[in-house]
């Protein structure tokens, strides 16, 4: 479509490489945020054009493949297919309101600051649309420097010590996945050139025993359950969260745990069938448990952020334990899931960065009756919280509601277990917005006011989209419906 | 190609080593390019070139020209006697060159005595210091006994092999069980080779000696001199011993293993920079003794690699220590806001000793743990080398840490950093970005390098 050297995938990676890379030279501090919103919007564009197209990739250009390291069986190959696509308009879509959102945000050298989000995007977009293991792997890697360098320089008090254990937690899993890459690289068919090949359709013909699978796959998925999290590697989250600059936290929580359910979809569950037979039942279990888990002590949270961040570990419990059931339905809920989960998650953040801008402190006990004064904020944060409990009408229900139907289908009791975190979810999310938005005001939230033209902006936005995804979610399971189908005959 | 350039004139000597040497590199370039020798000298089949060879003395040669670069006037610092310091650098340079090409014990034998005596003079040229001194003679001793031990595997491997020759082709017979002569050759050859690279446990003289020495001349040896004891292990081992090799693989195997564990794990502990790359430096080699386990083309390859990877970034990180006079972790805090240059050059090449990918770093452990893992024997190593990698990231992100997101202490700290950036020259911040860019490039597209191996 576009000539064969650029294509689509190509735009979606190296535009916010490039912008960023530019960004580090824009001296002047409105310039550079001028800059990165411009470039993330026209991102955003790029990426609108992609969800027209379904089929025929090549013909269309989207997807490319260059020899990379052609002795290797290594390419620079990328492709969008339903995945993908959905994934990268989530990136693409939440740049720009993250940017905008925090447009008034002062950051001290804010061109570095910008510099870097915008490298992340290019590494989350090469994450979505690789389909080469090496390539995966680089970009997987890529996708976490910048974030670390976001949180450990503008983050908050305990910064340094919560980002690093955040970088060495991932770090030590992702060298595990490498070590796993490379031994089913060593049992692929060749190409031309080499004897084997890093290809994702090279890894889906691999010859690996049901044994040597097993081992495989807790090495993959390490790797992705420390980024999710699933619990038990949940630990490094919620203090990266509460740490990080609420613009990195949107980023981290919004697209960085898609990385690890993406993974799963596209790399464990198509390599290693059998072991995923054999170990759905301890995953489901893991991911039910921390569900349960991280709902309770969501309720036990004082601290704003650290509620969004443990709620957010329950509801990818969720999305992992739907993930393994294997059925089209639940799959489809995943992928709207995901975009859904991001959404709401990001309006979260953007409400409780208002909050902690406007009065400078986050503890629930300390906040009420923000209603009285900022009555916008707090109709569209109720929007957002109930789509946070999956609501019918909004996103979320649409998800849950199919992730549960796959589920049920797969096992009754692990959905009867799964579905009290939704009554906890409801009692958490509900009893916040009680203590903080209902009641008198008192001295702290007196000094209130309602939000921005910008911030009304994105939260309106947000809104429109958790109801669109709510009442007319068929365009998704037409974007998203042949490459889940093409996964689950994997295992028929 | 045997630089034993002697320069009379002080004032001149550096751009005459940089001259002479870069004269070396493309006379080298061109014959790997060429594919055929340029010079027919006859050494009586004792010294082979083929790509490999000839790749990696190019690697050494550009490693030590972008060393003389960086750290020339540096190393006009140490003391009076500056040319002195150049040939004694360029005698080393001659026997890297020897250890690659060998093809007798002999000429190993004499290769690895060119590069280890001179470098006794260097370490111990601080004469004023005491703990140049006592690295020096601690050095001498430690060194002195490996060659013994060395020189009596070398005449148990002559007396033990059916020929009665010194050529490392006839030990390379025969698939059956060692004869006692040559195994005890073997084992003696092992030891004093792995002390050459520092592996545990011969490691014990590198953090003193690192220490010692001045830092000039650590940044040399931690790079070229160790990379050349890596291509004398590599090349004696496979041609020697290649058809032997499970029946040592799995002491190499507990050597590599010893080796990451003990350098990560002391790394981790230091509190001067200098020292925690003599122990860092420990733990590359662990990484590097994977292409001996394994002995496949991937880990030639890698090798290659690595020897480039890890030379330049840690000459880079050196270049940069000199310019340091506090070595201390602390020392490097603030170094974000007053030499952004410097800093973030630094932070490239820690990255691509973690290991990150984008860098060569990445790519030369990823060929590595590729070697190991085809290699297919003894699995638990390759686990246990990505976990020591990952204790890596803790020390090398320690320094970043301090780089960027800690303030400059109210102290001397502060105005050892206003003499630093009164030192730098722009000529010095341009080599550094280039070295970082070259980094990037290597890690990009390493076929850029290894591909020089398939020209012959």
């Amino acid at each position: 479509m576009l000539g064969n050297f650029i294509t689509l995938p190509h735009l979606l990676i190296f535009f916010p490489l490039i912008a960023g890379v530019i960004a580090f030279f824009i001296k002047s501090d409105s310039g550079v945020r001028g800059w990165s919103v411009l470039a993330s919007l026209l991102t955003l564009a790029v990426s609108l054009s992609t969800l027209i197209y379904k089929d025929n990739l090549e013909l269309n250009g989207l997807a490319y493949n260059y020899e990379w390291l052609k002795y290797m069986g290594a390419s620079f190959s990328v492709s969008l297919d339903g995945l993908g696509r959905v994934l990268t308009f989530l990136t693409a879509f939440s740049f720009p309101v993250i940017l905008i959102a925090t447009y008034r945000n002062v950051y001290p050298r804010s061109n570095v600051f910008y510099g870097l989000m915008l490298l992340s995007q290019a590494g989350l977009m090469g994450v979505f649309l690789a389909t080469d293991a090496l390539l995966f792997y680089f970009f997987w890697e890529l996708a976490l420097i910048p974030v670390y360098f976001l949180c450990s320089r503008w983050g908050g008090e305990r910064r340094i010590a919560a980002t690093f254990k955040f970088f060495i937690y991932t770090f030590t899993a992702s060298l595990l996945m490498l070590v796993g890459i490379i031994y089913v690289y060593l049992h692929t068919a060749g190409t031309p050139f080499s004897d084997h090949s890093f290809s994702i359709q090279a890894f889906h013909t691999a010859s690996l025993t049901p044994t040597q699978q097993s081992w495989l796959f807790w090495l993959f998925f390490v790797a992705f359950a420390v980024k999710m999290p699933v619990f038990p590697f949940h630990t490094w989250q919620p203090d990266t969260y509460e740490q990080s600059p609420t613009a990195v936290t949107m980023v981290l929580s919004g697209i960085m745990v898609k990385m690890g359910v993406f993974g799963l979809i596209r790399w464990v569950l198509p390599i290693f069938p059998a072991a995923v037979l054999q170990f759905e039942n301890v995953v489901i279990g893991l991911s039910v448990v921390g569900m349960i888990y991280a709902s309770l002590i969501a309720i036990r949270q004082d601290d704003l952020k650290r509620l969004v961040a443990y709620s957010s570990i329950a509801h990818i419990g969720l999305i992992s334990a739907a993930v393994f059931t294997r059925q089209q339905v639940a799959l489809e809920g995943v992928m709207i899931q995901m975009f859904s989960h991001g959404v709401n998650i990001i309006g979260l953040w953007i409400v409780i960065d208002v909050i902690e801008k406007k009065l400078g402190v986050r503890k629930i006990s300390q906040l009420n009756g923000i209603a009285h004064r900022a009555p916008v904020l707090t109709i569209i944060l109720v929007i957002i919280a109930l789509a946070n409990i999956a609501l019918p009408l909004t996103n979320a229900f649409v998800g849950e509601f199919m992730m549960f139907t796959g589920l049920f289908k797969f096992n009754g009791w692990y959905a009867a277990f799964a579905g009290l975190s939704i009554i906890l979810a409801a009692v958490y999310t509900l009893g916040m917005i009680q203590k903080i938005f209902y009641g008198e005001t008192n001295e702290l939230t007196a000094e209130m006011s309602d939000i921005s033209f910008n911030q009304k902006l994105v939260l309106g936005l947000l809104v429109l989209a958790i109801f669109f995804a709510g009442i007319y979610p068929q365009p998704f399971f037409e974007i998203t419906k042949d490459s889940v189908a093409a996964i689950v005959t994997r295992f028929k | 190609m045997f630089g034993g350039v002697f320069i009379k004139n002080k004032a001149m000597c550096k751009y005459l080593a940089i001259l002479g040497l870069l004269i070396v590199i493309l006379v080298n370039c061109m014959e790997l390019y060429s594919g055929e020798s340029l010079f027919a000298i006859d050494t009586n089949n004792m010294l082979s070139f083929n790509s490999f060879n000839l790749v990696f003395i190019t690697v050494a040669m550009v490693c030590t020209l972008i060393f003389f670069l960086l750290s020339g006037s540096d190393i006009e610092k140490v003391g009076a006697n500056v040319s002195e310091y150049f040939a004694l650098i360029f005698f080393v340079l001659c026997g890297v060159c020897l250890a690659a090409t060998f093809n007798t014990l002999l000429i190993l034998f004499i290769g690895i005595e060119i590069i280890s005596i001179p470098l006794y003079i260097l370490t111990g040229s601080d004469k004023r210091n005491l703990k140049s001194n006592e690295a020096a003679l601690k050095y001498f001793l430690m060194g002195a006994f490996s060659t013994g031990i060395m020189l009596m595997g070398i005449a148990f491997l002559y007396g033990g092999n059916p020929e009665g020759s010194f050529y490392i082709s006839s030990l390379n017979a025969g698939q059956g069980k060692m004869p006692v002569m040559i195994a005890i050759g073997l084992v003696f050859m092992l030891i004093a080779m792995s002390f050459k690279v520092s592996a545990v446990p011969f490691h014990f003289w590198t953090p003193d000696v690192y220490d010692g020495a001045p830092a000039v001349f650590t940044s040399f040896m931690a790079t070229i001199v160790k990379i050349g004891g890596f291509i004398a292990f590599i090349r004696l081992f496979e041609n020697s011993f290649g058809s032997v090799q499970p029946q040592w693989q799995l002491l190499i195997a507990i050597i590599t293993a010893a080796t990451l564990f003990i350098g990560n794990l002391t790394a981790v502990f230091q509190q001067s920079v200098k020292r925690m790359l003599a122990y860092s430096s420990i733990a590359q080699a662990g990484f590097m003794l994977l292409s001996i386990f394994a002995l496949n083309e991937a880990a030639k390859e890698g090798l290659i690699l690595y020897a480039a990877a890890y030379s330049l970034a840690t000459i880079g990180l050196f270049a940069i220590l000199i310019k340091m006079e506090d070595y201390t972790i602390e020392g490097f805090n603030g170094l974000g806001k007053k030499q952004p240059v410097l800093a973030v050059t630094a932070t490239v090449f820690l990255l691509s000793l973690t290991g990150i990918p984008l860098t060569a770093g990445f790519q030369s452990k990823f060929y590595m743990l590729m070697a190991a893992v085809r290699d297919g024997h003894h699995q638990w190593l390759v686990i246990f080398a990505v976990l020591c990698a990952a204790i890596s990231a803790y020390y090398y992100f320690k320094i970043i840490q301090a780089m960027f997101f800690k303030e400059v202490s109210l102290n001397t700290t502060s105005n050892n950093l206003l003499l630093a950036s009164a030192e730098t020259t722009s000529t010095f911040r341009g080599l550094l970005i280039f070295i970082a860019i070259l980094i990037i490039v290597l890690g990009l597209f390493p076929w850029l390098l290894t591909d020089w191996l398939h020209y012959q």
